[in-house]
Order: structure tokens, then C-alpha cells, then sequence
């Protein structure tokens, strides 16, 4: 049974985002060790423990609500942060399917696909709408397909065009992400996008990661991990919004840090698009305070070791400069050194 | 489990067509009923064959629609100076007999920034095109086909094409005279055209040195050819992580022999294109003989890696890190 209490909460202004005592236990805490640097690290994305954010392809929480009031919030406040060039519309309407046929099968009290041939009808109850649509025909649909299913999910997307040997981020629908924009990275390719991360390019990180993901499957979905820190459980942190951002990482004090400060994690996973060939890259951002990451003893005690022991440029990158060293002597008391 | 063993789908034949006196047309649908998976034009499953106790996987295209996903159908050419896999299809496979495949993989997809699609086929090499005209007419793209064959009575799918095609569609009889000017037609192409072409090797070479030598970008040149595994001499191969010794027969492929063996080695196409099982070649003291499609000449000439879908060695000693 999908019993979801959905919250009421923000994601700006008032930030009254929080996680359940449920929420936290199944948070993906990322590091399962105390240091931290790159490593390909892909796994399958296949079924994961009951309740646990791998246990469906497409994970809903009670943040579901919440998070697609806000992505509308930031997709009208700014257009730009969807985008899809016209090649991509095979790619639209897998995207769609799956998005559909996963959330019907793993969510049958929430959502609720009726296919008569082509003509299909979405009901979607926590966002009450229901629309019936001819699949491949977008006439019938109030806006794109990728864009009318991307705002009733959670978390980012990006599709990619597979040719001449690359993958090409050709369309997306971006609204909660650790500062990158898709403004000005839509249209390139896989080491064009990837090329401001420190030291993994001459690790051969992405020579790797390309090559394998060129032979991503059909039903073979992979995943992995990346992760962040951001001042506030804001969604939006682009390079577009960055005045209404930025200046709170200068806020942060030893006295706020354990509500201010969030560990930002994305389960990015992929899939292969049937009909285009082509491949979805799924990011879903999870969100969770210090004072939440401590109600785990494990957690803080690695979490401020994985701080103390993080790389300066990869420091750098990410954008912890500013509040790493507050953090770190936030969090000491947990580490008992042992 | 293992990555390879995750990704079958068991079939049932439902329907053999014998379309010319050397190729059927076989129709699979899904053992447990229900739609199999989406895939686009172009794309190929791997089918098993098991052949007197040993598992033959051999590529083939699929020529059914992707909008009609209750069967997948593929078309098989006999070849007679073969290791009996298209054989066996022939003369063992029958209506009700079990299969498993592959979901489909797509090595031979359709460039989504052409100007222009020129297809170009050679007898059986028609099939990936089928499902591909299904794509270009759903996304309305400009695009001809040029379809050579033998004769007449070897000109596979010929009705069904004009049904689809219709004067998109051009064909060629070597029996008639009819020859495909490839010259020519590659010649007459618009800017931003790319060029696909499955058939004899003879003249996928042909297509892509002509084009090549008229100034085409290697990008826009595209060929799909499935080899099968060829006889050879005898291997001693020693595999480094399984620790494992094993001699491959001269009719096995060496990735065939890993499997026997038990080892869980990497695969997609087993047909020399996709580069999937690619391994690292440790130790040799012979000649590698690099039969596949997907290595650079630079990386065949480095001796560094090899392709154990197709390729093999000759020499008293061949160690792979696997």
C-alpha cells in the first residue's frame, strides 16, 4: 500500500521543508566509507529493499506534493529551464511511457493508466488531474509530453540523443539543480557537459562512463550517487536564481548550521528510451539537515569525516568553501575518533 | 545474477513464412501472452539456439514494425557454408517451438540530425531497413531505398516494401541487369545526407570507400554487417582472474568456449559490431587474427585487445584478463 502523507511545505522564502522520522530512515546517505573521492560508481538499478528509495524505478515520498508545486513555481518564474530541441520527440513520448506505465504499476493508489490503443488516460490523485491524451500525438496534450509528465514527477530529467558515438543532452526540464543550467549546457555532449569537474577527466572517469553507458540496455536501468551541501532545502539553486541563493551561504553561524545546512543527495539514474534510442538521465534530489543527518550517530560521525577529508578543488567545485570549516566543528562532537 | 542472464525474454514461434526459396520469416510472440518490448528501426535481438547441447546466440534484425509490439519478426537467410545456426532455423525450428532472445539492442540506429536518410540494402541485408521505414514515416523524414538482389525470385519482403515505401522505393536485379550506380547515386546527394548500408561485405565496402573518396564525413556513413564466428585453429587460452585453462575448439568462437567453460563473460551483438565483450589481451605468443568490426586498425596493429565474439589467435599461448 502506498500510504504517503503528503506535506505541506516550501521550498523558498520560509523554507518550511522538513523530513519525517520515516523520511530520514530512508534517506540515501551516500558515503559508504569515511573518505570520499570519484569512482564510476554505477550500479544496476534494479529493485531495492521494501520502502527504500531503490525499491521503484521512480522513487515517490512525501515531499511529492510539495516538490511539483515548486518546480511549477520555478519553470514559470523562468521558461528557460525546460527545453527540448524538435529531434527529441521520440525521445518525449518514451520518457512519457515510462514515466506512466512505472508510477501505474508501483503507485496504483496514486496514479492510474487506462490504455484504449492509442488513447490513453493518465489520472494523477495526489495533484488531482486527469487527462486523456492520443499517445504520439501532442496536439492532444496541453504542452509537450515531456514537459506535461516531467511536472508531475519528482526531481530533474535530461534525455539524451545517442549519435556519432556520444550522447548529446538535447532536451530537459531542470528546476532543482546543484548549479548547473541547462540554458547553456542543452545541445552539448557527454564530456562537453561533464568538463568544469575536477580531476575525473584525466582519472578517465568519463572515457569510462561514456563507453558504458553507450551500451546501456533496454530494461537494464543503472544508477549511482552524487551529492552536494546547500544552505537552506532549497530546490532551486541554478546559476539563473543565484542572487536569491548566494548570499545565504554567508548566514551560516555555529549557532544556525544544524537546521541551515543540507546534504544534498542526487540518485541519478538512466535509462535506456526504447523508441529513440535514446537515454533518460534521471536526477532526484534528496534533502537533509545536520540536526537530521544527526539523529544517526553512524552518519555524523562519517559525515564529518568525509568533510574534513574532501579534496580542496573538489571542495571548490561543489561550493562548500564558505561553510566547510563551520560544519566540521559543528559535527566534531559526534566524531569520537574511534 | 548475472547482467547477461537478466535480459531474456522467452518467445514462441507462431508463424513461419517461407518468403523466397532461401529465406523464412519466422514470428515470435511472447511465451506468457502480452506485448514485447519497444525498441527502434534498426535494431536486432540475439537469439539461442540450442543445437545438439551447444548454445548458438546469433544476431538478427528486426524487420517488424515498432508500433506492433504483439510479435517481433526477423527474416533468416539459409547459409549453407555456416556453423548451422541459420540451418537449424530452417529445418528444426517449427511453429510452437520455444526460443529465447535478447531484448533489442539498436547498433544501426538512424542519425536524428540527418538532412536526408539514404538506405541502401543487399539481398537479406533488407531487413533492419523494415523496421526503419516505420520510423522515418512516423517522423516524416526525407529518405529513398535502394534494394539490390540476385533475381526476381531471391527479392525478399519486395511487396511489402512498395506497400510502405512506394516510390521511395527502388529496386535492382543483377539477373535483369539492373545495377545500383552507387557512384551515382551517392554522387546526387544533398548536403547532410547519411548513408546506411547493410548486405555483402562487397558492397558495404563499396558504399563507404565511393563515399568515403567523395568527400562524405566518416559520421554520416553508416554499415551494419553481423559476422559469424569463424573456423580456425585450435587456442590454449588461459584466462587470468578465473584462473582458468581452456582450449577452444576450432568450430567454437572464444567467447563460446569462456561460456562453456562457465565463465560469465560480456556480450552484446556476438557479431563483431558492438564492442561490448571487448577484453584485454595479457600475453600471446602468435598472431591475433581481429575479425571484428569495432576496433580501430591502430588498435588491431597494438595487440592489446581483442573481440572473443568473432576474433581469434594463433599461437601456442593466449592469456585474457577475464
Amino acid at each position: 500500500m502506498n500510504d504517503i502523507a503528503f506535506k505541506q511545505e516550501t521550498f523558498r522564502d520560509d523554507y518550511t521543508y522538513s523530513n519525517s522520522v520515516e523520511a530520514i530512515k530512508r534517506f540515501p546517505f551516500p558515503f559508504p566509507e569515511d573518505n570520499y573521492m570519484y569512482s564510476v560508481n554505477i550500479e544496476p538499478h534494479t529493485k531495492g529493499a521494501i520502502g527504500s528509495v531503490f525499491e521503484f524505478d521512480l522513487d515517490i515520498d512525501e515531499h511529492y506534493v510539495a516538490e511539483c508545486k515548486d518546480k511549477l513555481i520555478t519553470l514559470t518564474q523562468d521558461p528557460g529551464r525546460y527545453a527540448a530541441l524538435p529531434h527529441m520527440m521520440d525521445a518525449q513520448w518514451d520518457f512519457l511511457e515510462l514515466v506512466m506505465e512505472s508510477l501505474s504499476r508501483d503507485y496504483p493508489e496514486l496514479f492510474t493508466l487506462k490504455k484504449d490503443g492509442k488513447r490513453w488516460t493518465w489520472t494523477n490523485r495526489p495533484l488531482a488531474t486527469q487527462d486523456s491524451f492520443v499517445f504520439g500525438d501532442a496536439s492532444t496534450l496541453p504542452m509537450e509530453p515531456f514537459k506535461y509528465i516531467g511536472l508531475q514527477t519528482q526531481g530533474d530529467f535530461v534525455l539524451m540523443d545517442q549519435r556519432d558515438g556520444d550522447l548529446f543532452a538535447d532536451a530537459g526540464i531542470i528546476t532543482s539543480q546543484a548549479d548547473w543550467s541547462l540554458a547553456f549546457d542543452v545541445g552539448m555532449s557527454f564530456k562537453q557537459w561533464h568538463a568544469p569537474v575536477p580531476h575525473a577527466h584525466e582519472m578517465g572517469i568519463f572515457d569510462r562512463a561514456l563507453k558504458y553507458l553507450l551500451h546501456l540496455q533496454a530494461g537494464q536501468p543503472v544508477r549511482r550517487l552524487n551529492w552536494t551541501m546547500t544552505v537552506n532545502p532549497r530546490l532551486d539553486t541554478s546559476p539563473e536564481s543565484y542572487p536569491q541563493w548566494g548570499p545565504d551561504r554567508n548566514t551560516v553561524t555555529l549557532e544556525n548550521i544544524g537546521g541551515k545546512l543540507h546534504l544534498r543527495v542526487e540518485l541519478q539514474a538512466l535509462f535506456r528510451l526504447p523508441r529513440s534510442n535514446g537515454i533518460v538521465f534521471s536526477i532526484r534530489c534528496y534533502l537533509i539537515s545536520l540536526e537530521e543527518i544527526a539523529t544517526n550517530p553512524v552518519w555524523a560521525k562519517r559525515m564529518h569525516r568525509v568533510l574534513k577529508g574532501v579534496h580542496a578543488d573538489l571542495a571548490e567545485y561543489k561550493g562548500l568553501t564558505k561553510f566547510r570549516e563551520t560544519a566540521i566543528e559543528w559535527l566534531a562532537k559526534f566524531d569520537d575518533g574511534v | 545474477m548475472s547482467q547477461n542472464a537478466m535480459n531474456k525474454i522467452q518467445v514462441i514461434v507462431s508463424a513461419i513464412h517461407q518468403v523466397t526459396p532461401l529465406v523464412k520469416q519466422f514470428v515470435l510472440t511472447k511465451a506468457d501472452g502480452g506485448n514485447l518490448p519497444t525498441f527502434s528501426g534498426g535494431s536486432h535481438i540475439v537469439v539461442s539456439l540450442n543445437i545438439h547441447g551447444r548454445i548458438h546466440r546469433n544476431p538478427y534484425s528486426l524487420m517488424s514494425s515498432p508500433d506492433a509490439l504483439d510479435s517481433y519478426q526477423i527474416g533468416v537467410r539459409r547459409q549453407e557454408q555456416s556453423r548451422g545456426g541459420s540451418v537449424f532455423m530452417h529445418d528444426q525450428v517449427q511453429v510452437g517451438t520455444p526460443l529465447e532472445v535478447s531484448y533489442p539492442v539498436n547498433l544501426f540506429a538512424l542519425h536524428r540530425l540527418a538532412r536526408k536518410h539514404l538506405l541502401i540494402a543487399g539481398g537479406i541485408g533488407i531487413t533492419p531497413f523494415l523496421s526503419q521505414l516505420h520510423d522515418l514515416k512516423r517522423n516524416g523524414s526525407p529518405y529513398e531505398l535502394h534494394y539490390a538482389y540476385r533475381a526476381p525470385e531471391h527479392a525478399a519482403f519486395t511487396q511489402h516494401i512498395k506497400t510502405l515505401a512506394g516510390d521511395d522505393a527502388h529496386f535492382y536485379a543483377e539477373s535483369r541487369g539492373q545495377t545500383l550506380g552507387l557512384a551515382g547515386l551517392l554522387r546526387a546527394q544533398p548536403l547532410g545526407t547519411h548513408v546506411y548500408v547493410c548486405g555483402p561485405t562487397g558492397m558495404v565496402n563499396a558504399v563507404t570507400d565511393i563515399a568515403q573518396s567523395l568527400g562524405w564525413p566518416p559520421g554520416n556513413i553508416h554499415s551494419e554487417q553481423f559476422l559469424a564466428p569463424p573456423i580456425g585453429s585450435p587456442i590454449s587460452l588461459r584466462l587470468a582472474q578465473s584462473e582458468l585453462e581452456i582450449t577452444v575448439p576450432p568450430e567454437m568462437s572464444i567467447l563460446e568456449a569462456m561460456e562453456a567453460a562457465g565463465v560469465d563473460a560480456p556480450y552484446l551483438c556476438r557479431g563483431g559490431a558492438c564492442g561490448r565483450c571487448e577484453l584485454e589481451v595479457l600475453e600471446h605468443d602468435g598472431e591475433l587474427l581481429h575479425y571484428d568490426h569495432f576496433l580501430s586498425d591502430a588498435e588491431k596493429y597494438a595487440g592489446k585487445k581483442i573481440m572473443p565474439c568473432v576474433s581469434r589467435a594463433k599461437c601456442e599461448k593466449l592469456v585474457l584478463n577475464i
